[in-house]
């Protein structure tokens, strides 16, 4: 059910088996419908947005825009935006640091100590996820408010000051993001730490007598690609949402999210679609990064 | 080491994935309890006092069941095509070698590493530049749930078809069954469970998707979308039954499969 | 109505690799015909190719008159059980054993489930799926599942390899016995020289994608034609020697100075350089300086290095003079003591028990690698 953890399981495919001859065409015409979808419908919008960021800035829905080749928008929109652009760069790699930081023990526990209760707690991951998405972020608007119970247990632990406040504050939204991410990091590291031969560990704890140690030489090796593709699909999402922000923050929160869809709405094509590109081009060097690691098997 | 050392450290790990589970959870816990607030007042982020009315009457909000039956409508029809789509480009994918072939796995997997606002965005120049600006609604919604459904569908059938042993096959053509009846007969029947993953993940991305439907809607209105809306101004407790009772259903077929799965290792 | 499986210059090429090299292969109708081998030498190829799941890059393939070599496989007359049996796991057995007979519209095909299932004595078994059943009831039901059909060949790719010892003997007398009972030709893949040996009414030995000696088991034993053969059927002692003259029948082989008699009729060279061989159990131990009668071969002058008793037989390593240890089997009759290690000792064998290979080959091709 989960795509993340199919997403590397996938990754121990073993090499296809060889084709018999005239079996090529087939493999043609079974990719075609879907590489057709694919292609009108998420290839040639990414050209006609490329596209659109060259557009003269001074047009309108009304009047229509004209191709001016304006590489100039570029320049105007990261002038104008670096901000909730370098922003949300940072919300989404402390979100990817969180959801490291607490999907890691609970896909350990899953893959290495939850025994006969491994798919049980596997599928309570995945559950909370059939909940909408935008319900969820607002009852942690609701957890978060001025008068809930989180706050108080915070005040009183004296760790929040007496007029202190969680909602509208980056706490909040990073919170809520890496809420919402947790999964994508959670099922590709259980995947690769169930990968991992138990008596290798064990090994390790003959060798180097430490569990920290055995952790570090054995274990946390063996779970690279599991991290890397788990950050990936964190980054990735994290960085272009704005729902959290929008829900859980205040202006002062802002990311290119919420601006690319707020120039969007207001026709503002040539600005937003440059906004777009940007982040497109951000992503895309870092999956060329990581396709240069691990090769395209690995990645589907 | 200490036996109290020991025993931190064999089961520290599992404390804390609890507790992180825990966290998963908090938020249902609301929802839940909400789905049984009486609100006093328009917005209703504090919980007033317990009623049952809001599961009796879960349409009362204007527009809201128009909403949901909406985003119901869309992800059957994004499901079946995206499903059968996707599950052709696995099979091609899995049982064939061609020219382009890696080419066409990093192609697949793009839509998946692109941010959804760039995923809407690029649509929505799209259809603006082609003249269907004006023409947004339930079609261009459809078309694009499909696109980002599609790669997760040949993703999850691809993991299941390579991990089925091909020699099957090839004893079923080794006992007189032609292409078509292996295919049907011991290849379709083995992948059917991954088919049907790939569906059920499909539909989920669909009925849930807010950034991507939101730029492509026009006037049109799904039930994430009616959620959004009602969030800038009064949340009716209706939304929490809907969200209760998605979630209930989830974590009923989670159990179901899980007693199946116990039941049948047992006999 | 069977007919003789015959391969005909087959080779396949897999990029970069030829794993099956121009073999030339006649199976007769009827017989128990065992390929084997070592790991990797291109068995499982030449079955696939036979069963229409690889197709040959050169040679045909025929049965009988029918040239069946680009014939899909559901079009050939032929069967298999596969390595790991590939049994269906979607269908109970009772579904796996009658898929053949329904591909093909068998009517009536109940019965004949029933029959097949009793053969294989799983009558009871047939509501069940195959992960519930046990190693050896999964391979009776792939034997099931394919001979159901009556194939005009069957093919088994190790089909016992997965079994544990005592089950497997117990499954080799099975499938001998049902082969008897059939009728159908029978091509047993395996690496297990006594497998092949029991089972066999012919054995054709391959290595590296060549038949190196295609005969029955007693023939191959006895009369081994290279030196893989000779050490990958039981142990061979080979040692080094150059052919001096001849003697009637006889060749004459000078080892180390001494000189040793071997028939022509067992002799693969006729001149030069070549490696002695004589059957461990074939060579007798003496104290040193027994007289022996004449047309007796003997090497003189060497030391028991080592007594492994292993009940049935005592097995020793002989040093011979020049450094090299032969292996010598003696079963325990208890008609005398056996030898201790420094014991001063002599060899000798009758040279119809020994047989004379080419010195060019690798005295240490199949032997078996012990870690
Ligand atoms: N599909 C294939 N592609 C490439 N090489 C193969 C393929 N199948 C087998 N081989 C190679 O051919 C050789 C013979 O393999 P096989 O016939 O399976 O040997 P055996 O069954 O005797 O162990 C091996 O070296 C193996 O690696
Ligand atoms: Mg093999």
């Amino acid at each position: 059910m989960s795509a993340v953890g199919q997403l590397s399981a996938a990754s121990q495919t073993p090499a296809p088996p060889p084709p018999r001859s005239g079996r090529r065409l087939t493999a043609y015409l079974l990719l075609l419908p879907g590489g057709l979808w694919l292609l009108l419908f998420f290839v040639v919008p990414l050209v006609s947005l490329l596209a659109a960021s060259l557009y003269d800035p001074n047009g309108s829905i009304e009047d229509g825009f004209s191709m001016t080749w304006s590489f100039g928008n570029f320049a105007d929109t990261m002038a104008d935006y670096a901000r909730p652009f370098g922003r949300s760069l940072w919300y989404a790699l402390l979100t990817t640091a969180f959801c490291l930081l607490l999907g890691y023990p609970l896909a350990y526990a899953i893959a290495m100590k939850a025994g006969r209760w491994k798919n049980l707690m596997l599928a309570l991951v995945i559950a909370p996820f059939f909940t909408s998405f935008l319900i969820r972020t607002l009852s942690w608007k609701l957890l978060l408010s001025d008068n809930g119970f989180v706050v108080d247990a915070l005040k009183w632990l004296h760790i929040l000051g007496p007029d202190g406040r969680l909602l509208a504050t980056t706490a909040a939204v990073v919170t809520g993001l890496t809420y919402n991410f947790l999964p994508f990091m959670v099922l590709p590291l259980y995947a690769s730490l169930e990968k991992i031969d138990r008596r290798l560990i064990e090994a390790g704890g003959d060798l180097f007598a430490g569990p920290l140690t055995t952790f570090r030489v054995v274990t946390l090796p063996l779970s690279m690609p599991g991290v890397v593709a788990g950050t990936l699909l964190t980054f990735i999402p994290a960085a272009g949402d704005y729902i959290n922000a929008q829900l859980l923050g205040t202006p002062k929160q802002r990311m290119i999210g919420n601006d690319i869809q707020r120039l969007f709405s207001a026709g503002a094509y040539p600005t937003a679609a440059a906004l777009s590109v940007t982040l497109m081009a951000a992503i895309v060097v870092l999956v060329l990064i990581y396709v240069r690691r691990a090769g395209t098997d690995d990645l589907v | 080491m200490t036996r109290v050392g020991r025993f931190i450290g064999q089961h520290l790990i599992m404390v804390l994935g609890l507790i992180v589970l825990l966290y998963l959870f908090a938020p249902i816990v609301v929802v839940i309890l909400m789905s049984f607030n009486q609100p006093k007042g328009r917005l209703s982020y504090t919980f007033d006092g317990f009623t049952w009315d809001n599961w009796a009457n879960p349409c009362q909000p204007y527009g809201l069941c128009d909403a949901v039956s909406t985003s119901l409508r869309i992800g059957l029809l994004a499901t079946v095509v995206a499903t059968a789509l996707g599950t052709l480009m696995a099979f091609a994918m899995v049982r064939h070698r061609f020219r382009g072939r890696s080419a066409t796995n990093l192609f697949i997997f793009l839509p998946m590493a692109s941010p959804e606002i760039v995923l809407g965005s690029s649509l929505l120049a799209l259809f603006v530049s082609s003249g269907f600006g004006g023409r947004l609604g339930f079609w261009t919604i459809l078309i694009a749930h499909v696109m980002f459904c599609l790669s997760f569908v040949v993703v999850t059938v691809k993991a299941r078809l390579a991990g089925m042993d091909s020699r099957l096959e090839q004893a079923a053509m080794d006992l007189y069954a032609n292409e078509w009846q292996t295919f049907w007969r011991v290849t379709f029947p083995l992948v059917f469970p991954g088919i049907m993953a790939a569906a059920l993940l499909s539909f989920s991305l669909s009925f849930d998707d807010f950034i991507i439907t939101n730029l492509n809607a026009g006037t049109t209105v799904t039930f994430p979308m009616y959620v959004w809306g009602s969030a800038q101004r009064d949340i009716p407790p209706q939304i929490n039954v809907i969200g209760t009772a998605m979630f209930l259903l989830a974590l009923i077929f989670v159990l179901a499969g899980e007693v199946t799965r116990r039941r049948r290792a047992r006999s | 109505m069977t007919s003789d499986l015959v391969l005909e210059g087959i080779s396949k090429q897999f990029a970069g690799h030829r794993a099956v090299d121009n073999l030339d292969l006649t199976v007769p109708a009827g017989s128990f015909f065992a390929l084997l081998g070592p790991s990797g030498c291109g068995k499982t190829t030449t079955l696939r190719m036979i069963a229409g799941l690889e197709e040959p890059t050169t040679g045909t393939i025929r049965l009988g008159d029918d040239e069946i070599t680009g014939l899909r496989p559901y079009k050939r007359p032929v069967n298999t059980v596969f390595q790991n049996y590939a049994l269906f796991p979607h269908l109970d057995i009772f579904e796996n054993v009658a898929f053949g007979l329904k591909r093909r519209k068998v009517k009536d095909y109940k019965p004949k489930v029933e029959e097949m299932l009793d053969l294989v004595e799983l009558n009871d078994y047939g509501k069940r799926r195959p992960g519930q059943l046990s190693g050896g009831q999964q391979q009776r039901v792939a034997l099931a599942r394919a001979l159901i059909n009556r194939p005009q060949v069957l093919l088994l790719d190790e089909p016992l390899g997965a079994l544990d010892l005592k089950l497997r003997r117990q499954m080799q007398l099975e499938l001998k016995r049902i082969q008897t009972e059939v009728g159908i030709t029978f091509v047993h893949v395996t690496h297990d020289q006594e497998e092949a040996m029991t089972m066999a009414d012919t054995i054709a030995v391959m290595n590296g994608g060549l038949i190196e000696q295609l005969g029955s088991p007693a023939e191959l034993y006895d009369l081994p034609a290279t030196t893989f053969v000779a050490n990958f059927l039981g142990q061979s002692n080979l040692i080094r020697g150059a052919i001096i003259g001849q003697a009637d029948e006889n060749l004459i082989v000078d080892v180390q100075g001494r000189k040793v008699l071997v028939p022509k009729a067992r002799c693969r060279v006729t001149e030069g350089e070549v490696w002695l061989g004589i059957r461990p159990e074939k060579v007798f131990l003496a104290p040193a300086g027994t007289e022996e009668g004449d047309g007796v071969n003997q090497l003189l002058g060497a030391v028991v290095t080592d007594v492994s008793y292993v009940g049935v037989s005592t097995q020793y390593l002989a040093k011979l003079p020049w450094g090299q240890e032969l292996t010598v089997f003696e079963q325990n009759t208890g008609a005398r003591d056996t030898f201790r290690a420094g014991d001063a000792v002599d060899l000798h064998w009758r040279p119809a028990h020994s047989f004379l290979l080419d010195a060019a080959q690798d005295a240490l091709a199949g032997v078996e690698d012990v870690e």
